[in-house]
């Protein structure tokens, strides 16, 4: 197996995707650097701030199995008179 | 029905239709622009020529922004299923969770990969590679989409599923009913059709813009060209799949066909209403109030429309409410008192489990399989919540299961009028177009420009029609969204309410203002 392509080193797919990706970032315009930190910025308030200090799983968090929560929905659903 | 809390309820409502809508604002573009793009390059690809490369890359950078601050938005909506509509999404089970999931490893892996390839792969991958890249962006987008609407699609319209008493929850009995349900199709191709749509009258509308600033004319010529065909073709497609879905949901959700098209007394000579203005009210729920005080009808066609032939009963608001006997409609009064036997039957069952009557629960259990049970009471299961021993208060409880007539039937004759002035609008952008003159024509550009904002409206309120439409409902017959809800607190649900609008509006502004700045520069500088 040969080592070289076109005169060149053979990178391992890992380090051309990687190189792709490096590259990628390092030549996006300006307008492309905003839209990053827009999107950081984004997943930091969804993630973070949202996810965890309003949207706990109602049902994943008050109990530790799908029997309980089964029982609760139950309860929940059959709550007439 | 007396420990609901109806503020709860509203805040949870208004919340999920804010996060959804504004979520909306991005998916269309996305959906359209995908398919746009590849066809320019496809042109490039043919044709080697570079100005081809450069009306690529252009659109390709507005398709980038508006890709970046949509993504994740949707998330949101997941987050709010499992915090304040727990008991909803506890009720559905697999059957949202498999399409759902499908989505989120689609979106990732073909999105994700093959839009990292059209934005970085210029110049590193092969032209036909880098081609195949954003035609399967496209296919990836609107892959996506089909997931989503598939749930959607089963909200409307439950098939394809067994309910488990024993825990609570609906199963999937087959995959390929609630795949191919016709609610599920209809939705799937009118909504993304829709999308295509809203991107050829973006397309139109900027390409307008440079053509009146007299900038970039060949670009904006171009452009137009591949926006008018592409817009108009799926513009009739749209049209078709809009009709059908509206017989569709004749069928199927007679009360939101009703209300959309302001019915209150069914007939088999219903008018459709071209236009119209209903009369204000103290009580808009209430039946025996709203009437027309303008319109323009179009004598018997309704019937025809919904059916595709004349003479049949179309029900309306009334007869939905109070029952018809002589059509064979069914009133809310008695839907009510047997999803009441329905629910009376589970509550039953959970009694006898938690009390050990291993017997009792074994024979109700086997109720939930019953044909005749299923179809005589689980069926309107989710009526049965607005029962009361008071007759008269299970009369007015009925007229909640309305949903907001004027909303509704203002929102769907918007999206229907936009819809058409649309296609009116592709064939005169194509008309000129093909007839190179579309040089001079102001009152065109100009027309192209409002139809931007407009098309988003005709977007919103298709949802509109699709969600509020069918009120009270979270799965249509089965689960209202008084027992849907989550017992969170109302303030809590109130400041993400606000928090999520600042945090949307932000976005949307941002969004504005960054693709603005890349439509000023242009093509040239910043397509490259």
């Amino acid at each position: 197996m040969s080592l070289y392509k076109n005169g060149q080193v053979k990178q391992n797919i890992f380090k051309r995707v990687f190189l792709f990706y490096y590259n990628g970032f390092r030549n996006m315009p300006e307008y492309g650097v905003k839209l990053w930190l827009i999107i950081l910025l984004k997943l930091f308030v969804i993630f973070i701030i949202l996810k965890f200090l309003f949207f706990n799983d109602t049902l994943k968090t008050k109990f530790d199995n799908d029997k309980d929560r089964s029982e609760f929905v139950l309860d929940k659903l059959t709550d007439i008179k | 029905m007396e420990h609901i809390d109806f503020s709860l309820v509203d805040w949870s409502r208004a919340q999920f239709a804010l996060t959804a809508l504004y979520h909306w604002i991005f998916v269309p573009l996305t959906l359209g622009l995908s398919f746009i793009i590849a066809m320019m390059e496809t042109i490039y690809v043919k044709t080697g020529n570079e100005e081809w490369k450069k009306l690529t890359k252009f659109w390709m950078t507005l398709f980038g922004i508006n890709f970046a601050i949509g993504v994740a938005t949707g998330i949101i909506l997941e987050f709010e299923f499992g915090t304040n509509w727990s008991n909803y999404s506890w009720f559905v089970g697999d059957i949202f969770g498999a399409p759902l999931a499908i989505e989120g490893i689609m979106a990732f892996f073909m999105e994700s990969t093959f839009i990292a390839i059209m934005f970085f792969g210029w110049d590193k991958v092969s032209k036909k590679f880098h081609l195949a890249a954003s035609w399967l962006t496209a296919v990836g987008a609107n892959l996506s989409a089909l997931w989503i609407l598939v749930a959607n699609g089963w909200m409307q319209n439950p098939v394809g599923m067994h309910f488990n008493p024993e825990k609570a929850r609906n199963e999937m009995a087959d995959f390929a009913e609630i795949l191919f349900s016709p609610t599920a199709v209809n939705k799937f191709l009118h909504t993304i059709s829709s999308g295509y749509v809203l991107a050829a009258i973006f397309v139109i509308g900027i390409s307008s813009w440079f053509l009146l600033k007299q900038r970039s004319v060949l670009f904006a010529k171009r452009s137009i060209a591949v926006a008018a065909m592409f817009g108009l073709v799926f513009s009739l497609f749209n049209i078709m799949t809009g009709d059908s879905s509206a017989r569709e949901i004749a069928t199927t959700q007679p009360m939101k066909f009703a209300a959309m098209e302001g019915l209150y007394e069914g007939s088999t000579t219903s008018p459709l209403v071209a236009f119209g203005i209903l009369k204000d009210s103290d009580n808009p729920n209430a039946p025996n109030e709203k009437e027309f005080s303008v319109a323009i009808e179009i004598p018997d066609l309704l019937s025809y429309m919904a059916y595709m032939k004349p003479g049949v009963f179309i029900p309306g608001i009334r007869d939905l409410v109070h029952g018809n006997e002589k059509e064979g409609i069914m009133s809310y009064f008695e839907k009510i008192k047997r999803g009441h036997v329905a629910i009376k039957a589970l509550k039953d069952y959970k009694n006898a489990l938690k009390a050990r009557k291993t017997d009792k629960a074994e024979q109700l259990k086997k109720m939930f399989s019953d044909p005749e049970f299923l179809n005589n009471n689980f069926k309107y299961f989710g009526y049965g919540y607005y029962y009361s021993e008071d007759e008269d208060v299970l009369k007015d409880n009925a007229h909640l299961i309305i949903p907001p007539v004027p909303v509704t039937f203002y929102a769907f004759h918007t999206m229907v009028g936009l819809g058409m002035l649309f296609l009116i609008i592709f064939i005169l952008f194509l008309y000129f177009s093909i007839k190179n003159k579309l040089e001079n024509k102001k009152w065109l550009y100009i027309t192209g420009i409002i139809a931007v904002p407009l098309v988003y409206l005709a977007q919103q309120s298709g949802w509109i029609v699709a969600e509020l439409g069918r009120q009270p409902w979270t799965i249509q017959d089965v689960l209202p969204t008084i027992a849907s809800v989550s017992q969170v607190d109302t303030s809590t649900v109130q400041i993400t309410f606000w928090l999520f609008a600042v945090v949307f509006t932000a976005l949307l502004i941002a969004e504005l203002k960054i693709m603005f700045t890349q439509i000023k520069k242009g093509p040239k500088e910043g397509g490259n």
